[in-house]
């Protein structure tokens, strides 16, 4: 797939320790070297499996993925409340997809949906006016985003 | 929504005290968009969107924080300040409320002024005035003088429809202002019509999604636990989806405010509104 994997910046990673990823830690793909191919992204983003408990803390929190800003989950009805409505559902999402195409929406869903609101939770570039904390920065880091996956692969009907 | 039968008589009543603002209209919260190439099928106000209780909030004078801001500008009116030693009421007439009918629902747009022709909302218009005609300091935008004096102005229009100019001259403001509203900004990558155009009456987490009209500003929110402007809010908007704002008072929001308000070309002026 030519996707390149950055083995160089372990000492930088101690900085790199926030929920705002500037940069790729050792093992992980950088988001300038994602390569999605239709619609998928088939390479995880880090070496260590996705974990589904860790992704629904992402999924849920505001200051993470905030993904119920958009999107009902009926299972976590009853601990969250107010999920939107902007996007569909995502109960048996797992059914539909495959790990590679929900990574690749959630990496970047303009590639395959360039007019969604959904953002791009693993891009750094392309941004217009992005507020200075946020200015080169990913909203979820790699790992958040292999957790995510995991999660939304629990997802069955 | 429609409960205005029990406003008319605050309103009777408010007219006996002095304030003359035209009756807010049955039905006043949606109206048709003035012409086929208008993005919006029907135009509905912010107010529609709120919960009831904010919305009872809005339709009691008594309760609307917001009028406390009017009461301080209508004594506001006639204090002379500057080195002109001039009131308002110097060069409009006593009575504000009446002086400025016709005027806040067609803001922002270029004034003359003499030799200072330039295009204005309200607030830098108020500046002008303070700063070449009464030789007063200008006002801090966002800041209770002027948000109460917008206020006024705008008040002096509750019940009418908006109504800007988006020819002419006013045509370049239009443009930058529409094409403001249709960019992505920010790290959430949004621009205002991804959630007010396509997204509303969703819920967004716990969010009501409007038009995100401009019909009711200054609006009280309860959010601010205080009065702001529109720019405020664009700004809020532009912050929310993690973008850095433009500034407050400037070209880029005042061409905004021109699109925006068009976008809501008709819909009646319900200053101070109360939004959450
Ligand atoms: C601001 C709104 C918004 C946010 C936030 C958002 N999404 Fe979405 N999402 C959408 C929309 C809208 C769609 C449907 C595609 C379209 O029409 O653009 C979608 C589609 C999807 C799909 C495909 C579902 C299907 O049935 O086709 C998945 C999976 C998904 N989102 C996951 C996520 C995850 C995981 C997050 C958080 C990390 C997230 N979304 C955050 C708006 C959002
Ligand atoms: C992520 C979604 C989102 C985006 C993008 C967004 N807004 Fe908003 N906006 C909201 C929410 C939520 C509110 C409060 C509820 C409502 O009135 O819709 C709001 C309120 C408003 C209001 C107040 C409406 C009223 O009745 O008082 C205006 C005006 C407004 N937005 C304009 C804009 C403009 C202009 C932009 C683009 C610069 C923009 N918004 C971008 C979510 C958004």
């Amino acid at each position: 797939m030519g996707v390149q994997r950055i083995f160089a910046l372990v000492g930088l990673c101690a900085l790199a320790g926030t929920s705002l990823a500037s940069f790729a830690s050792a093992g992980e793909i950088a988001p300038g070297d994602v390569k999605i191919v239709d619609g998928a992204l088939e390479t995880p983003l880090t070496d260590k499996a996705g974990d589904p408990a860790n992704g629904k803390q992402a999924f849920t929190d505001r200051k993470a993925g905030n993904c119920l800003a958009c999107h009902v989950v009926t299972e976590l009805q009853d601990s969250y409340l107010f999920h939107g409505e902007v996007g569909p559902p995502l109960d048996g999402v797992a059914d539909v997809y495959s790990a590679a195409e929900l990574r690749a929406r959630i990496v970047n869903p303009k590639t395959d949906l360039p007019d969604t609101i959904m953002p791009a939770f693993y891009r750094t570039t392309g941004y217009n006016r992005s507020a200075g904390k946020f200015d080169g920065k990913t909203i979820l880091t790699a790992q958040q985003v292999e957790d995510v996956v995991a999660y939304l692969l629990t997802l069955k009907e | 929504m429609k409960k205005f039968i029990s406003i008319t008589s605050i309103v009777a009543l408010l007219c006996a005290g002095g304030y003359a603002a035209a009756e807010l209209a049955d039905g006043y919260t949606k109206v048709d968009p003035p012409n086929a190439e208008h993005p919006l099928d029907e135009l509905i106000s912010g107010y529609q969107f709120r919960k009831e209780g904010t919305q009872a909030t809005q339709d009691d004078d008594f309760e609307n924080p917001g009028m406390l801001l009017l009461d301080q500008a209508m004594d506001q009116w006639s204090v002379a300040e500057g080195s002109e030693g001039k009131a308002c009421s110097d060069c409009h007439s006593d009575d504000p409320l009446e002086s400025m009918q016709g005027v806040g629902s067609t803001y922002p747009k270029f004034t003359e002024e003499g030799d200072h022709r330039a295009f204005r909302n309200i607030e830098n218009q108020i500046n002008h005035c303070r700063t070449e005609r009464m030789g007063a300091k200008p006002w801090k935008y966002d800041k209770p003088d002027m948000l109460g004096m917008t206020i006024l102005v705008r008040h002096a229009d509750r019940g009418e429809p908006v109504n800007v100019a988006i020819d002419g001259d006013a045509e370049s403001y239009f443009e930058r202002g529409k094409e403001m509203y249709y960019t992505r900004y920010g790290q959430l990558d949004m621009a205002c019509s991804h959630c007010h155009e396509d997204n509303y009456g969703n819920y967004i987490r716990a969010d009501h999604l409007s038009q995100g009209q401009t019909n009711g500003f200054p609006t009280y929110r309860l959010k601010w636990q205080g009065v702001g402007s529109v720019h405020r809010r664009f700004k809020g908007c532009m912050k929310n989806i993690r973008a850095e704002p433009y500034k407050v008072g400037e070209e880029d929001f005042l061409s905004l405010e021109l699109y925006t308000s068009w976008r809501g070309q008709g819909l009646p002026i319900e200053t101070p509104a109360v939004r959450n």
